[in-house]
């Protein structure tokens, strides 16, 4: 099923939208309850986010940390600016890979539709190459899950 | 092998995505490439150069004319760039599916 889009937008930007089968409310809930967000915010397979800090207010802390159950592992953190029940979160975050990565400004939306839920994420990079390193890691990332999935194959 | 960095500055600029546009659709000199723009032909040679350097164009010599065209490879690279940051989130949101129907009955109950 190809529902979701990422397009990137003027110098700085990148926009994500995908559609959710699932009212607002559930969507929202899944973006900002820690035990919700353990089962899906993972990225490739095998990995899990033993710790999950989510304060869902204006200036709450976000702390995320995944494992790859073999040693590896990195963390986000992150602040809440803005939060409108079930329609809007803006956030900042980085990543800690150790070294902190810029601040990534997050602004997601949920809109009801005809079958569920649009979320629009656009992101907010500080400029053009930090938008393209951040790309980069999303390849590492994607490639580590292809080569796992090869793993699975042969 | 173009340079992803140059390459995303490179794309940010709207001109320079138009003439990326045009180019999609078949090789065009510089006079060609400027007519549907504002701008001069010395501006467009630069942005040009901008698209040549990141390896997302080439030109090659014809009389005096330097016709550009699509660089294959780099256009494909930056493609490949965000088909992979695609995968990596497209499997966080199928699971996020799988998430949201197992909400549903709870929230069948909350609502009664």
């Amino acid at each position: 099923m190809s529902k979701m889009t990422i397009q990137t937008d003027g110098d700085k930007h990148v926009v994500v939208t995908r559609r959710f089968a699932a009212p607002p409310e559930a969507v929202y809930r899944a973006h900002t309850e820690p035990r919700l967000i353990q089962k899906w915010l993972l990225g490739p397979d095998g990995w899990t986010m033993p710790v999950c800090v989510n304060e869902a207010r204006p200036g709450g802390k976000i702390r995320y940390e995944w494992t790859d159950g073999k040693g590896g592992g990195f963390h986000l953190t992150g602040e809440y600016l803005e939060l409108v029940p079930f329609s809007r979160i803006v956030h900042v975050e980085r990543m800690h890979l150790p070294d902190p990565t810029p601040d990534n400004h997050v602004e997601a939306r949920f809109e009801q539709d005809a079958t569920g839920t649009l979320m629009t994420m656009r992101m907010t990079l500080p400029d053009a190459e930090t938008r393209a390193a951040m790309l980069a890691t999303g390849m590492e990332q994607g490639m580590e899950a292809s080569y796992a999935r090869l793993e699975a194959i042969i | 092998m173009p340079n992803l960095d140059t390459a995303f500055s490179a794309l940010a600029d709207p001109t320079r995505r138009a003439i990326l546009a045009r180019l999609a659709s078949g090789e065009a000199t510089v006079m060609e490439l400027a007519e549907p723009f504002e701008i001069t032909q010395p501006a467009i040679s630069r942005h040009l150069k901008v698209l040549e350097g990141a390896g997302l164009i080439a030109r090659r010599i014809q009389g005096t004319r330097r016709p550009c065209r699509l660089a294959p490879d780099g256009v494909a690279e930056i493609d490949q760039w965000l088909a992979m940051l695609r995968d990596a989130l497209a499997k966080n949101y199928d699971r996020l599916d799988e998430v949201l129907a197992a909400m549903k009955p709870e929230e069948r109950e909350d609502v009664r």
